[in-house]
Protein backbone atom coordinates (compact mmCIF):
# COMPACT_ATOMS: atom_id res chain seq x y z
CA UNK A 1 0.00 0.00 0.00
CA UNK A 2 1.32 3.55 -0.73
CA UNK A 3 1.46 5.08 2.96
CA UNK A 4 3.32 7.97 1.64
CA UNK A 5 0.15 10.60 1.46
CA UNK A 6 -2.90 8.77 3.32
CA UNK A 7 -2.96 10.72 6.52
CA UNK A 8 -3.26 9.08 10.27
CA UNK A 9 -6.81 8.72 10.42
CA UNK A 10 -7.00 6.65 7.06
CA UNK A 11 -4.60 4.50 8.25
CA UNK A 12 -6.50 3.72 11.37
CA UNK A 13 -10.01 3.00 9.07
CA UNK A 14 -8.07 0.94 6.90
CA UNK A 15 -6.41 -1.29 10.17
CA UNK A 16 -9.88 -0.52 11.82
CA UNK A 17 -12.40 -1.95 9.26
CA UNK A 18 -9.30 -5.11 7.96
CA UNK A 19 -8.34 -3.35 4.48
CA UNK A 20 -4.67 -3.65 5.84
CA UNK A 21 -2.98 -5.28 8.91
CA UNK A 22 -0.70 -3.50 10.93
CA UNK A 23 2.23 -5.77 10.08
CA UNK A 24 1.77 -4.05 6.69
CA UNK A 25 1.72 -0.89 7.55
CA UNK A 26 4.78 -1.01 9.16
CA UNK A 27 6.34 -2.75 6.55
CA UNK A 28 5.40 0.34 4.13
CA UNK A 29 6.30 2.83 6.17
CA UNK A 30 9.94 1.08 7.06
CA UNK A 31 10.12 0.98 3.12
CA UNK A 32 9.57 4.35 2.69
CA UNK A 33 12.24 5.10 5.24
CA UNK A 34 14.59 2.71 4.15
CA UNK A 35 14.34 4.78 0.58
CA UNK A 36 13.88 8.38 1.70
CA UNK A 37 15.90 8.85 4.53
CA UNK A 38 19.29 8.21 3.38
CA UNK A 39 18.69 11.52 1.78
CA UNK A 40 16.53 13.25 4.18
CA UNK A 41 18.42 11.66 7.62
CA UNK A 42 15.53 12.36 9.69
CA UNK A 43 16.45 9.41 11.90
CA UNK A 44 18.73 8.44 14.23
CA UNK A 45 17.73 4.81 14.90
CA UNK A 46 14.87 3.05 13.18
CA UNK A 47 13.19 -0.09 15.36
CA UNK A 48 12.36 -2.29 12.39
CA UNK A 49 12.23 -5.14 15.57
CA UNK A 50 9.98 -3.22 18.07
CA UNK A 51 7.84 -2.10 15.28
CA UNK A 52 7.26 -5.27 13.73
CA UNK A 53 6.63 -6.50 17.26
CA UNK A 54 4.03 -3.75 18.31
CA UNK A 55 2.45 -4.47 14.93
CA UNK A 56 2.24 -8.24 15.61
CA UNK A 57 0.14 -7.40 19.20
CA UNK A 58 -2.24 -4.70 17.46
CA UNK A 59 -3.07 -7.46 14.58
CA UNK A 60 -3.41 -10.47 17.39
CA UNK A 61 -5.80 -7.73 19.03
CA UNK A 62 -7.82 -6.55 16.39
CA UNK A 63 -8.15 -10.92 15.46
CA UNK A 64 -9.69 -11.30 19.34
CA UNK A 65 -12.18 -8.24 18.37
CA UNK A 66 -10.70 -6.42 21.17
CA UNK A 67 -11.35 -2.56 21.23
CA UNK A 68 -8.82 -0.62 19.40
CA UNK A 69 -7.13 2.41 20.40
CA UNK A 70 -7.21 5.55 18.75
CA UNK A 71 -3.71 5.36 16.93
CA UNK A 72 -4.68 1.72 16.04
CA UNK A 73 -1.88 0.60 13.40
CA UNK A 74 -0.70 3.85 13.20
CA UNK A 75 2.96 4.58 12.74
CA UNK A 76 4.46 6.90 14.79
CA UNK A 77 8.28 8.70 15.48
CA UNK A 78 9.48 10.17 18.45
CA UNK A 79 12.16 13.27 18.81
CA UNK A 80 14.86 11.42 20.49
CA UNK A 81 14.12 13.38 23.69
CA UNK A 82 11.61 11.56 24.88
CA UNK A 83 12.98 8.19 26.77
CA UNK A 84 11.81 4.73 25.86
CA UNK A 85 12.58 1.63 27.36
CA UNK A 86 15.46 -0.29 26.22
CA UNK A 87 15.84 1.58 23.03
CA UNK A 88 18.70 4.22 22.73
CA UNK A 89 18.05 7.70 23.81
CA UNK A 90 20.27 10.12 22.75
CA UNK A 91 18.87 13.61 22.65
CA UNK A 92 21.36 14.22 20.59
CA UNK A 93 24.44 13.98 22.52
CA UNK A 94 27.38 12.09 22.88
CA UNK A 95 27.21 12.13 26.41
CA UNK A 96 23.99 9.73 26.06
CA UNK A 97 25.30 7.18 23.16
CA UNK A 98 25.04 4.38 25.06
CA UNK A 99 22.19 5.28 27.46
CA UNK A 100 18.92 3.12 27.42
CA UNK A 101 16.53 4.34 29.76
CA UNK A 102 15.06 2.05 32.29
CA UNK A 103 11.62 3.08 31.69
CA UNK A 104 9.04 4.75 29.02
CA UNK A 105 8.13 8.59 28.82
CA UNK A 106 4.73 9.31 29.59
CA UNK A 107 3.80 10.45 25.99
CA UNK A 108 5.09 6.90 25.06
CA UNK A 109 3.25 4.69 27.57
CA UNK A 110 0.03 6.39 25.96
CA UNK A 111 1.52 5.75 22.55
CA UNK A 112 1.67 2.69 23.28
CA UNK A 113 -2.08 2.01 24.84
CA UNK A 114 -3.31 3.51 22.19
CA UNK A 115 -1.64 1.08 19.94
CA UNK A 116 0.04 3.09 18.00
CA UNK A 117 3.45 1.61 16.18
CA UNK A 118 6.87 3.45 17.13
CA UNK A 119 9.11 2.97 14.45
CA UNK A 120 12.16 4.88 15.79
CA UNK A 121 13.90 7.93 17.31
CA UNK A 122 14.44 11.35 15.42
CA UNK A 123 17.37 13.31 15.00
CA UNK A 124 17.16 16.57 16.73
CA UNK A 125 19.97 19.49 18.37
CA UNK A 126 21.60 18.12 20.66
CA UNK A 127 19.68 18.65 24.23
CA UNK A 128 17.23 20.61 22.11
CA UNK A 129 19.23 23.31 22.21
CA UNK A 130 19.16 24.85 18.42
CA UNK A 131 17.09 26.28 15.32
CA UNK A 132 18.46 24.08 12.62
CA UNK A 133 19.03 20.45 13.71
CA UNK A 134 22.83 21.14 12.83
CA UNK A 135 24.23 21.00 16.37
CA UNK A 136 23.04 17.58 16.55
CA UNK A 137 26.03 15.08 17.45
CA UNK A 138 25.41 12.39 14.71
CA UNK A 139 24.37 13.67 11.79
CA UNK A 140 22.45 17.21 9.73
CA UNK A 141 19.02 16.59 8.91
CA UNK A 142 17.93 18.07 5.37
CA UNK A 143 14.56 19.87 4.44
CA UNK A 144 12.89 17.80 2.19
CA UNK A 145 12.24 20.57 0.09
CA UNK A 146 15.54 21.61 -0.53
CA UNK A 147 18.63 18.65 0.68
CA UNK A 148 20.88 22.25 1.13
CA UNK A 149 18.33 23.70 3.69
CA UNK A 150 17.23 23.11 7.01
CA UNK A 151 13.98 21.50 8.36
CA UNK A 152 14.53 24.15 11.28
CA UNK A 153 14.98 22.75 15.44
CA UNK A 154 15.43 21.73 17.25
CA UNK A 155 12.81 19.03 16.53
CA UNK A 156 13.91 19.16 12.87
CA UNK A 157 14.15 15.05 12.49
CA UNK A 158 10.29 14.53 13.37
CA UNK A 159 9.33 17.48 10.98
CA UNK A 160 11.29 16.27 7.99
CA UNK A 161 10.18 12.31 8.56
CA UNK A 162 6.52 13.36 8.43
CA UNK A 163 6.98 16.18 5.50
CA UNK A 164 8.84 13.34 3.33
CA UNK A 165 6.35 10.85 4.23
CA UNK A 166 8.07 8.64 5.69
CA UNK A 167 5.83 8.72 8.68
CA UNK A 168 2.20 10.44 9.42
CA UNK A 169 3.03 11.22 12.59
CA UNK A 170 5.58 12.57 14.99
CA UNK A 171 6.35 13.93 18.23
CA UNK A 172 8.27 16.65 19.32
CA UNK A 173 9.07 18.64 21.92
CA UNK A 174 9.10 23.26 22.38
CA UNK A 175 10.60 24.63 24.56
CA UNK A 176 10.93 28.39 22.39
CA UNK A 177 9.49 26.66 19.07
CA UNK A 178 11.21 23.49 18.43
CA UNK A 179 8.21 22.29 17.33
CA UNK A 180 5.90 25.22 15.52
CA UNK A 181 9.67 26.48 13.38
CA UNK A 182 10.27 23.19 11.41
CA UNK A 183 7.37 22.61 11.31
CA UNK A 184 6.77 25.81 9.51
CA UNK A 185 10.03 25.33 7.93
CA UNK A 186 8.65 21.80 6.44
CA UNK A 187 5.16 22.83 5.44
CA UNK A 188 3.35 20.91 7.56
CA UNK A 189 1.19 21.05 11.28
CA UNK A 190 3.27 21.34 14.47
CA UNK A 191 1.26 22.27 17.50
CA UNK A 192 2.84 23.35 21.13
CA UNK A 193 0.21 23.34 23.40
CA UNK A 194 -0.07 24.84 26.68
CA UNK A 195 2.46 24.95 29.59
CA UNK A 196 0.78 21.84 31.84
CA UNK A 197 -0.89 20.48 28.93
CA UNK A 198 1.00 17.29 28.14
CA UNK A 199 3.12 15.55 31.19
CA UNK A 200 6.96 15.98 30.46
CA UNK A 201 7.89 12.76 32.61
CA UNK A 202 10.14 11.15 30.63
CA UNK A 203 11.20 14.31 28.56
CA UNK A 204 14.69 14.78 29.04
CA UNK A 205 14.81 18.17 30.37
CA UNK A 206 15.79 21.92 29.32
CA UNK A 207 14.13 24.28 30.17
CA UNK A 208 11.28 22.68 32.44
CA UNK A 209 9.52 26.04 32.76
CA UNK A 210 9.67 26.25 28.98
CA UNK A 211 9.41 22.50 27.85
CA UNK A 212 6.23 20.96 25.85
CA UNK A 213 5.51 18.06 23.75
CA UNK A 214 3.53 17.68 21.10
CA UNK A 215 2.43 17.13 17.89
CA UNK A 216 3.34 17.00 14.29
CA UNK A 217 0.99 16.13 11.26
CA UNK A 218 0.53 17.00 7.76
CA UNK A 219 -3.04 17.69 8.51
CA UNK A 220 -4.92 19.36 11.63
CA UNK A 221 -7.50 16.76 12.51
CA UNK A 222 -4.25 14.30 12.25
CA UNK A 223 -2.74 16.29 15.21
CA UNK A 224 -5.89 16.66 16.72
CA UNK A 225 -6.14 13.17 16.90
CA UNK A 226 -1.93 12.96 18.06
CA UNK A 227 -3.02 15.63 21.04
CA UNK A 228 -6.23 13.69 21.85
CA UNK A 229 -3.57 10.92 23.31
CA UNK A 230 -0.88 12.38 24.71
CA UNK A 231 -2.56 14.85 26.47
CA UNK A 232 -3.64 14.54 30.43
CA UNK A 233 -2.87 14.87 34.00
CA UNK A 234 -0.24 12.60 35.02
CA UNK A 235 0.84 12.20 38.95
CA UNK A 236 4.60 11.50 37.67
CA UNK A 237 4.65 15.15 36.88
CA UNK A 238 3.39 18.56 39.22
CA UNK A 239 3.13 20.56 35.99
CA UNK A 240 0.99 18.89 34.27
CA UNK A 241 -2.54 20.15 35.19
CA UNK A 242 -5.22 18.00 36.75
CA UNK A 243 -8.27 19.70 33.93
CA UNK A 244 -10.33 17.89 31.36
CA UNK A 245 -8.77 17.15 28.46
CA UNK A 246 -11.38 18.31 26.02
CA UNK A 247 -12.32 15.78 23.08
CA UNK A 248 -9.84 17.76 20.18
CA UNK A 249 -10.25 14.84 17.89
CA UNK A 250 -13.88 16.20 17.51
CA UNK A 251 -13.12 18.60 15.28
CA UNK A 252 -15.60 21.47 14.74
CA UNK A 253 -15.68 21.52 11.21
CA UNK A 254 -18.04 25.11 11.64
CA UNK A 255 -15.80 28.55 11.09
CA UNK A 256 -15.59 30.21 14.57
CA UNK A 257 -18.29 33.03 14.69
CA UNK A 258 -17.59 35.63 15.87
CA UNK A 259 -13.81 35.57 15.45
CA UNK A 260 -11.52 38.69 16.47
CA UNK A 261 -7.94 37.56 15.83
CA UNK A 262 -4.85 40.34 16.68
CA UNK A 263 -2.44 41.15 14.77
CA UNK A 264 0.83 42.30 16.91
CA UNK A 265 2.77 44.72 14.48
CA UNK A 266 5.85 44.12 16.58
CA UNK A 267 5.74 40.64 14.35
CA UNK A 268 6.07 42.32 11.31
CA UNK A 269 8.77 44.88 11.73
CA UNK A 270 12.51 44.47 10.38
CA UNK A 271 14.02 41.36 9.51
CA UNK A 272 10.69 39.82 8.44
CA UNK A 273 11.22 37.93 4.47
CA UNK A 274 9.30 40.07 2.30
CA UNK A 275 7.38 36.78 0.85
CA UNK A 276 6.60 35.31 4.49
CA UNK A 277 4.97 38.35 5.06
CA UNK A 278 2.88 38.56 1.65
CA UNK A 279 1.59 34.72 2.71
CA UNK A 280 0.47 35.50 6.25
CA UNK A 281 -1.40 38.81 4.78
CA UNK A 282 -3.22 36.90 2.42
CA UNK A 283 -3.83 34.25 5.21
CA UNK A 284 -5.22 36.88 7.25
CA UNK A 285 -7.61 37.99 3.76
CA UNK A 286 -8.74 34.55 4.17
CA UNK A 287 -10.20 34.72 7.65
CA UNK A 288 -11.19 38.41 6.64
CA UNK A 289 -13.38 36.38 3.96
CA UNK A 290 -14.47 33.70 6.75
CA UNK A 291 -16.18 37.06 8.63
CA UNK A 292 -13.35 37.49 10.65
CA UNK A 293 -12.35 40.77 12.41
CA UNK A 294 -9.01 41.74 11.78
CA UNK A 295 -7.47 43.71 14.80
CA UNK A 296 -3.99 45.68 15.10
CA UNK A 297 -2.65 44.87 18.51
CA UNK A 298 0.10 45.73 20.25
CA UNK A 299 2.92 43.41 22.33
CA UNK A 300 4.51 45.99 23.55
CA UNK A 301 7.82 43.88 25.16
CA UNK A 302 8.29 41.61 22.09
CA UNK A 303 11.91 43.11 21.19
CA UNK A 304 12.65 42.23 24.54
CA UNK A 305 11.50 37.66 24.53
CA UNK A 306 14.40 36.95 22.62
CA UNK A 307 16.72 38.27 25.16
CA UNK A 308 14.46 37.16 28.45
CA UNK A 309 14.17 33.51 27.01
CA UNK A 310 17.67 32.66 26.61
CA UNK A 311 18.20 34.00 30.14
CA UNK A 312 15.91 31.77 31.78
CA UNK A 313 16.56 28.71 29.21
CA UNK A 314 19.82 28.95 29.50
CA UNK A 315 19.60 28.99 33.79
CA UNK A 316 17.05 26.38 33.44
CA UNK A 317 19.53 24.01 31.35
CA UNK A 318 22.46 24.71 33.55
CA UNK A 319 20.66 23.91 36.54
CA UNK A 320 19.08 20.58 33.95
CA UNK A 321 22.38 19.37 32.56
CA UNK A 322 24.16 19.31 35.95
CA UNK A 323 22.98 15.34 36.13
CA UNK A 324 25.48 14.68 33.31
CA UNK A 325 28.49 14.12 35.33
CA UNK A 326 29.53 10.86 34.31
CA UNK A 327 28.23 9.14 37.87
CA UNK A 328 25.27 7.18 37.10
CA UNK A 329 24.44 7.04 33.55
CA UNK A 330 25.96 7.88 30.09
CA UNK A 331 29.38 8.75 29.35
CA UNK A 332 32.35 8.85 31.62
CA UNK A 333 36.03 9.78 30.97
CA UNK A 334 38.58 7.31 30.57
CA UNK A 335 41.22 9.03 31.80
CA UNK A 336 40.77 11.40 35.01
CA UNK A 337 42.39 12.48 38.81
CA UNK A 338 39.54 12.75 41.33
CA UNK A 339 36.28 13.16 41.07
CA UNK A 340 35.31 16.52 40.52
CA UNK A 341 37.86 16.07 37.43
CA UNK A 342 35.68 13.11 36.53
CA UNK A 343 32.86 15.38 36.41
CA UNK A 344 34.54 18.21 34.11
CA UNK A 345 35.90 15.66 31.69
CA UNK A 346 33.25 13.60 30.95
CA UNK A 347 31.42 16.62 30.35
CA UNK A 348 33.84 18.51 28.31
CA UNK A 349 34.63 15.79 26.14
CA UNK A 350 30.60 14.43 26.24
CA UNK A 351 29.27 18.19 25.20
CA UNK A 352 29.14 20.07 22.01
CA UNK A 353 29.78 23.49 21.42
CA UNK A 354 26.19 25.29 21.50
CA UNK A 355 25.40 22.82 24.85
CA UNK A 356 28.82 24.22 26.43
CA UNK A 357 27.67 27.52 25.56
CA UNK A 358 24.08 27.41 26.99
CA UNK A 359 25.70 26.31 29.82
CA UNK A 360 28.56 28.48 30.51
CA UNK A 361 25.74 31.50 30.09
CA UNK A 362 23.12 29.49 32.26
CA UNK A 363 25.83 29.33 34.96
CA UNK A 364 27.32 33.13 34.73
CA UNK A 365 23.56 35.03 34.92
CA UNK A 366 23.23 32.74 37.91
CA UNK A 367 26.26 33.07 39.30
CA UNK A 368 26.99 35.16 42.62
CA UNK A 369 27.33 38.84 41.70
CA UNK A 370 25.30 38.29 38.35
CA UNK A 371 21.84 36.62 39.13
CA UNK A 372 20.18 39.97 39.88
CA UNK A 373 20.79 41.66 37.09
CA UNK A 374 19.99 38.50 34.60
CA UNK A 375 17.86 35.85 35.56
CA UNK A 376 15.73 37.99 38.21
CA UNK A 377 15.11 40.99 35.49
CA UNK A 378 14.48 38.17 32.84
CA UNK A 379 12.21 37.03 34.80
CA UNK A 380 10.48 40.70 35.51
CA UNK A 381 10.24 40.67 31.95
CA UNK A 382 8.77 37.72 31.15
CA UNK A 383 6.07 38.56 33.37
CA UNK A 384 5.90 42.00 31.30
CA UNK A 385 5.54 39.95 28.22
CA UNK A 386 3.24 37.61 29.63
CA UNK A 387 0.82 40.58 30.63
CA UNK A 388 1.21 41.73 27.10
CA UNK A 389 -0.33 38.75 25.66
CA UNK A 390 -3.35 38.66 28.79
CA UNK A 391 -4.26 42.11 27.63
CA UNK A 392 -4.36 40.88 23.73
CA UNK A 393 -6.75 37.84 24.61
CA UNK A 394 -9.21 40.19 26.46
CA UNK A 395 -10.06 41.18 23.28
CA UNK A 396 -8.88 38.71 20.94
CA UNK A 397 -9.71 35.29 20.25
CA UNK A 398 -6.09 34.24 18.58
CA UNK A 399 -3.39 35.76 17.84
CA UNK A 400 -1.73 35.12 14.11
CA UNK A 401 1.32 35.89 12.54
CA UNK A 402 4.79 34.51 10.72
CA UNK A 403 6.25 31.59 12.46
CA UNK A 404 9.70 32.44 11.64
CA UNK A 405 11.06 35.39 10.02
CA UNK A 406 12.64 33.58 7.29
CA UNK A 407 11.82 30.46 5.24
CA UNK A 408 14.26 27.44 5.69
CA UNK A 409 18.01 29.10 5.51
CA UNK A 410 20.70 26.85 4.03
CA UNK A 411 22.66 24.34 6.22
CA UNK A 412 25.84 26.42 7.66
CA UNK A 413 24.44 29.49 7.32
CA UNK A 414 23.93 30.09 11.13
CA UNK A 415 26.12 28.03 12.41
CA UNK A 416 29.20 30.32 13.27
CA UNK A 417 26.76 33.18 14.66
CA UNK A 418 24.65 31.95 17.39
CA UNK A 419 22.76 35.09 18.38
CA UNK A 420 22.11 35.21 14.57
CA UNK A 421 20.30 31.68 15.30
CA UNK A 422 18.64 32.66 18.33
CA UNK A 423 16.95 35.62 16.66
CA UNK A 424 15.50 32.91 14.13
CA UNK A 425 13.20 32.11 17.14
CA UNK A 426 11.85 35.67 18.00
CA UNK A 427 7.77 34.98 17.17
CA UNK A 428 7.85 31.92 18.81
CA UNK A 429 9.47 31.89 22.11
CA UNK A 430 7.37 34.67 23.31
CA UNK A 431 4.74 31.78 24.03
CA UNK A 432 6.64 29.60 26.17
CA UNK A 433 7.60 32.57 28.09
CA UNK A 434 3.97 32.90 28.98
CA UNK A 435 2.80 29.32 28.77
CA UNK A 436 0.05 29.85 25.62
CA UNK A 437 -0.40 27.42 23.15
CA UNK A 438 0.40 27.58 19.13
CA UNK A 439 0.14 26.53 16.38
CA UNK A 440 1.90 26.56 13.02
CA UNK A 441 0.17 25.68 9.27
CA UNK A 442 1.64 25.79 6.08
CA UNK A 443 -0.03 28.93 4.68
CA UNK A 444 2.11 29.50 1.29
CA UNK A 445 5.17 29.10 -0.69
CA UNK A 446 8.04 31.26 -1.50
CA UNK A 447 9.16 31.51 -5.28
CA UNK A 448 11.68 28.93 -5.21
CA UNK A 449 9.30 26.26 -3.57
CA UNK A 450 10.34 26.81 0.58
CA UNK A 451 6.60 26.56 2.44
CA UNK A 452 5.79 29.28 4.61
CA UNK A 453 4.35 28.65 8.45
CA UNK A 454 1.29 30.93 9.86
CA UNK A 455 1.57 30.70 13.58
CA UNK A 456 -1.58 31.09 15.20
CA UNK A 457 -1.60 31.57 19.29
CA UNK A 458 -4.52 31.32 21.56
CA UNK A 459 -4.36 31.55 25.35
CA UNK A 460 -3.80 29.00 27.68
CA UNK A 461 -5.87 26.01 27.37
CA UNK A 462 -7.66 27.12 24.45
CA UNK A 463 -6.42 24.37 21.84
CA UNK A 464 -10.11 23.71 21.13
CA UNK A 465 -10.47 26.95 20.19
CA UNK A 466 -6.86 26.95 18.06
CA UNK A 467 -7.68 23.84 15.99
CA UNK A 468 -10.83 24.87 14.82
CA UNK A 469 -9.29 28.36 13.64
CA UNK A 470 -6.57 26.83 12.06
CA UNK A 471 -8.83 24.01 10.59
CA UNK A 472 -10.79 27.27 9.23
CA UNK A 473 -7.85 28.24 7.42
CA UNK A 474 -7.41 24.64 5.43
CA UNK A 475 -10.65 23.76 4.79
CA UNK A 476 -10.52 26.95 2.47
CA UNK A 477 -7.04 26.72 0.79
CA UNK A 478 -4.92 23.46 -0.42
CA UNK A 479 -1.37 24.37 0.78
CA UNK A 480 -1.24 21.30 3.43
CA UNK A 481 -1.80 19.13 0.29
CA UNK A 482 1.59 19.90 -1.58
CA UNK A 483 4.34 17.66 -1.32
CA UNK A 484 7.85 17.97 -2.12
CA UNK A 485 9.16 16.66 -5.01
CA UNK B 1 30.36 44.66 31.34
CA UNK B 2 32.57 42.20 29.60
CA UNK B 3 34.11 38.97 30.11
CA UNK B 4 37.48 38.16 30.28
CA UNK B 5 39.30 34.70 29.98
CA UNK B 6 39.87 34.38 33.72
CA UNK B 7 36.17 35.07 34.48
CA UNK B 8 35.46 32.17 31.34
CA UNK B 9 37.76 30.14 33.26
CA UNK B 10 35.35 30.52 36.74
CA UNK B 11 32.37 30.23 35.03
CA UNK B 12 33.60 26.69 33.46
CA UNK B 13 34.74 25.87 37.15
CA UNK B 14 31.60 26.46 38.69
CA UNK B 15 29.88 24.71 35.84
CA UNK B 16 32.09 21.40 35.86
CA UNK B 17 33.40 22.03 32.33
CA UNK B 18 36.62 21.12 30.95
CA UNK B 19 37.66 23.51 28.13
CA UNK B 20 40.51 23.47 25.55
CA UNK B 21 42.63 26.82 25.10
CA UNK B 22 40.85 27.38 21.84
CA UNK B 23 37.07 26.64 23.67
CA UNK B 24 38.37 29.16 26.10
CA UNK B 25 38.79 31.87 23.37
CA UNK B 26 35.72 31.05 21.55
CA UNK B 27 33.28 31.21 24.19
CA UNK B 28 34.57 34.48 25.50
CA UNK B 29 34.12 36.19 22.36
CA UNK B 30 30.59 34.48 21.66
CA UNK B 31 29.84 35.09 25.40
CA UNK B 32 30.45 38.87 25.37
CA UNK B 33 28.57 39.25 21.91
CA UNK B 34 25.55 37.30 23.39
CA UNK B 35 25.74 38.97 26.41
CA UNK B 36 25.73 42.54 25.58
CA UNK B 37 23.07 41.68 23.43
CA UNK B 38 21.09 40.62 26.60
CA UNK B 39 22.05 43.83 28.15
CA UNK B 40 19.63 45.59 26.28
CA UNK B 41 16.62 44.10 28.91
CA UNK B 42 18.58 46.79 31.66
CA UNK B 43 16.89 49.67 29.41
CA UNK B 44 13.62 48.61 30.57
CA UNK B 45 12.33 49.82 34.27
CA UNK B 46 10.88 46.40 35.60
CA UNK B 47 10.81 48.63 39.53
CA UNK B 48 7.95 47.10 41.15
CA UNK B 49 6.88 43.92 39.06
CA UNK B 50 7.09 40.50 40.66
CA UNK B 51 9.72 38.01 38.81
CA UNK B 52 7.34 35.09 36.98
CA UNK B 53 9.38 32.27 37.55
CA UNK B 54 6.56 29.25 35.67
CA UNK B 55 3.42 29.90 33.51
CA UNK B 56 1.37 28.11 35.77
CA UNK B 57 0.14 29.44 38.97
CA UNK B 58 0.62 26.18 40.88
CA UNK B 59 2.40 25.34 44.44
CA UNK B 60 3.14 22.21 46.10
CA UNK B 61 1.33 19.82 44.37
CA UNK B 62 0.58 16.77 46.81
CA UNK B 63 0.08 13.13 46.67
CA UNK B 64 -0.34 10.44 48.67
CA UNK B 65 2.38 8.61 50.04
CA UNK B 66 1.63 4.70 49.02
CA UNK B 67 4.39 1.86 48.47
CA UNK B 68 4.91 1.12 44.86
CA UNK B 69 7.74 -0.91 43.45
CA UNK B 70 10.56 0.81 41.87
CA UNK B 71 13.39 -0.45 39.61
CA UNK B 72 15.19 -3.17 39.83
CA UNK B 73 18.94 -3.32 40.60
CA UNK B 74 19.78 -4.50 37.45
CA UNK B 75 17.95 -2.09 35.33
CA UNK B 76 19.02 0.87 37.63
CA UNK B 77 22.03 -0.12 36.93
CA UNK B 78 22.41 -1.06 33.36
CA UNK B 79 23.88 2.19 31.94
CA UNK B 80 25.95 2.71 34.66
CA UNK B 81 29.78 3.38 33.24
CA UNK B 82 31.46 1.37 36.25
CA UNK B 83 28.93 -1.17 37.66
CA UNK B 84 30.60 -2.67 41.27
CA UNK B 85 28.26 -5.14 43.03
CA UNK B 86 25.09 -3.82 43.05
CA UNK B 87 26.66 -0.14 43.45
CA UNK B 88 27.66 2.36 41.23
CA UNK B 89 31.53 3.31 41.27
CA UNK B 90 33.31 6.50 41.33
CA UNK B 91 36.75 7.67 42.43
CA UNK B 92 36.99 8.12 46.07
CA UNK B 93 35.15 11.45 46.99
CA UNK B 94 37.73 12.23 50.27
CA UNK B 95 41.36 11.69 50.00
Amino acid sequence: MAMMDTSAAEIRQLFVGGQASAREITHSCLEVIRQRDGNIKAFLHVDEAGALDQARLVDEKRARGEALGQLAGVPVALKDVLCVRGQPTTCGSKILASFTPPYDAHVVARLRQADAILVGKTNMDEFAMGSSTENSAYHTTRNPWDLERTPGGSSGGSAAAVAAGEVPLAIGSDTGGSIRQPAGLCGIVGMKPSYGRVSRFGLIAYGSSLDQIGPFARNIADAALLLACVAGHDARDSTSVERAVPAYAQMSEQPLRPLTIGVPREFFGAGLDGEVEKAVRAALEVYQGLGATIRDVSLPHTRFAVAAYYLVATAEASSNLARYDGGHFGRRATMFDNLIDMYCRSRGEGFGAEVKRRIMLGTHVLSSGYRDAYYVKALKVRRLIKQDFDEVFNNCDVIIGPTSPTPAFKLGEKVGDPLAMYLSDVYTISANLAGLPGISIPCGFTGSGLPIGLQILAAPFEEQKLLQVARMFERETDWHDRRPG
Amino acid sequence: MSLDVEQIRWIAHLARLELADDEIDGLARDLNAIVSYMDQLQQLNTDGIEPLAHPLDVKNVFREDVPASSLAVDEALASAPDRRGNYFGVPAVLD
